[in-house]
């Protein structure tokens, strides 16, 4: 996959209670919760942001809750990756479950800046970032997360199984 | 070589050895959700066709973060929540019959040694002070081991926490957790198992250990993990007959790394916003007004911290500035502090003491805080917006701390009433 986005640059430890605010999670329709993506860190975010933009973040990017309303909210925004150094495990393995990309690259990520365009290959793990005209390499996913995201997300993958568990429960 | 006790724990539910970094699919022994990431889960669920969760027995709902609803949104999550449990028979706790999913749990004796158990709530790493291999998930996660049975995880490496020395009159599980946050930080046990060890855990009591196991999220843990000894099984045998195999890490398992802290001279410390790791001794941070307190959660609202704080408040008033608001963690710890007189002392000094709920541990209500208020909260949490307006500060601290602090009016310890 192809993405090229603009970058909205945060910092380290970004938790989930900033990206959506537990006030809000009454819901978890992507456009409700979009209209609130990281308010609590910038209340104009979700007015600024564009279908197609990147976060770029530092290290431990979906810190806290299991709340999977967060990359929800990310993903309802429109934007199209997330580039961060590191990430907290419950957030990381949400973004997949939900077929959010999140792409480990700490120097890519570090280097970023606001307003920059990332160009995002997914499948060879390259990222460029046009201003400065430098590429840099993201970290290769396991097969077996890499099959999720084939599939197009976890219960994809899972449904998959249960029918074929069905198939052969079925007299031949 | 061999394997610390969380490898144990996964290497039985994978039917086979496995090491750290590997990625294995094991069997789980408990699904649980509550009425934030329940209705999600059960969409997801539905997804797959099936029409019985794996095992009900082994799948639980616990009604206990918006609840009872503060709102007629939260009351549709809560109603659709109900009624798949009551579809699916599987193990519901009504309101006024449970409280909050971590206390409740091991009350019902349903967290045991040498378990795998997920949950949709990332504070499920508290079921560790049980030896069990216990991590939060988000609700798609939930909703494939309802449906298989079984989850995949990464096999995580394990950090050994050394507690060496006596820990000082008035110190305890919450400050000890806050302290070795406070030193490694928000990201100091990424992906890693926390396990727990050394005199001063074995001398200390269940309630202190299960607030550890529960904050070992706060420090980027996949869980934090504790042996099984006489005191988790005299626990035990008050809330369960049923039988475990408690797993014990070997005198050779490999350690990422091993950290050994001298806990003597340890002060009751408190959590300043915005992060569980911006760790201070209480009464070292100068004169901090507070509006609020509260007292409560999963990580304290059990009744031996409750006991704590009414020895505090005992003949004492709260502040004039401050609201103190007592939670107990359930049904079981509300109904032993009244049989106990402590609900009373609560009342008496000028605290509001409240059904079970999270409540207001997440902003979501019976406690919301204003802009520019300050709280000190026994919670688990200090993030910026966590307890309501973006710039409200939230200090975490132990129960003690808490009491004296609404006493006083400001940040303060025990110590600081004399």
């Amino acid at each position: 996959m192809l993405i090229r986005g603009k970058v909205w640059k945060f910092g380290d430890d970004i938790d989930t209670d900033v990206i959506i605010p537990a006030r809000y999670l009454v819901t978890f329709e992507p456009e409700e919760l979009a209209k609130h993506v990281m308010e609590d860190i910038d209340p104009t975010f979700a007015s600024k942001v564009q279908p197609g933009d990147i976060i770029v973040a530092g290290k431990n990017f979906g810190c806290g809750s299991s709340r999977e309303h967060a990359p929800i909210a990310i993903k309802g925004a429109g934007v199209a990756a997330v580039v961060a150094e590191s990430y907290a495990r419950i957030f990381f393995r949400n973004a997949i479950n939900i077929g959010l990309p999140v792409i480990d690259a700490a120097e890519a990520a570090r280097e970023a800046e606001t307003g920059d365009i990332l160009e995002i290959d997914t499948e060879e793990g390259e990222i460029l970032n046009t201003r400065t005209g430098k590429t840099y390499r993201a970290a290769r996913y396991d097969d077996f997360i890499q099959d999720i995201i084939n599939a197009g997300g976890l219960m994809e993958a899972v449904t998959r199984r249960v029918q074929e568990r069905r198939g052969e429960q079925q007299p031949s | 070589m061999g394997q610390t006790m969380t490898e144990k724990i996964l290497s039985r539910a994978a039917g086979r050895r496995v090491e750290p970094g590997e990625i294995a699919e094991v069997a789980v022994d408990l699904v649980m959700t509550n009425d934030i990431t329940a209705p999600l889960a059960i969409k997801e669920f539905k997804k797959t066709g099936l029409e019985q969760v794996f095992d009900p027995n082994k799948v639980v709902f616990v009604p206990d973060h918006f609840v009872p609803a503060k709102d007629i949104k939260a009351a549709e999550q809560a109603k659709v929540m109900r009624e798949f449990a009551v579809e699916q028979g599987a193990i519901y706790f009504e309101v006024g019959r449970a409280g909050i999913e971590h206390v409740v749990l091991p009350e019902n004796g349903l967290t045991l040694p040498g378990q795998v158990i997920i949950g949709g709530d990332s504070h499920t790493c508290t079921y560790g002070a049980f030896n069990a291999f216990a991590t939060g998930m988000g609700s798609t996660d939930i909703a494939a081991a309802m449906a298989l049975g079984t989850t995949w995880v990464r096999v995580p490496p394990t950090i050994k926490f050394v507690y060496n020395g006596t820990l000082p009159e008035g110190v305890g599980g919450k400050d000890l957790i806050l302290y070795t946050i406070g030193q490694i930080g928000v990201d100091g046990a990424l992906y890693a198992v926390m396990e727990f060890t050394g005199e001063v855990i074995d001398a200390l009591d269940m309630d202190g250990r299960i607030a550890m196991a529960n904050m070992a999220i706060e420090a980027g843990a996949k869980t934090g993990i504790f042996a099984c000894d006489d005191k988790t099984r005299e626990w035990l045998a008050r809330v369960t007959d049923r039988p475990y195999e408690p797993v014990e890490s070997d005198p050779d398992a490999e350690y990422l790394k091993v950290i050994e802290f001298d806990v003597s001279n340890l002060k009751p410390v408190v959590a300043l916003p915005h992060l569980p790791s911006n760790v201070y001794p209480a009464d070292e941070v100068g004169d901090m007004p507070i509006h609020q307190v509260v007292i409560g959660s999963c990580t304290n609202g059990r009744i031996s911290d409750l006991r704590e704080v009414a020895k505090i408040l005992k003949g004492r008033q709260v502040h004039p500035n401050v609201r103190c608001i007592v939670i107990p963690g359930s049904q079981e710890v509300a109904k032993q502090a009244t049989r106990e007189g402590l609900a009373d002392i609560f009342l008496e000094a000028g605290a509001i003491f409240s059904t079970s709920t999270c409540g207001p541990c997440l902003g979501g209500y019976m406690g919301v805080l204003a802009k520019g208020e300050r709280c000190v909260s026994t919670t688990n949490r200090n993030f910026r917006g966590r307890m309501g307006h973006r710039e409200a500060e939230i200090i975490l601290a132990g129960p003690q701390v808490a009491a004296a602090s609404a006493v006083l009016g400001r940040v303060a310890s025990p110590a600081a009433l004399n």
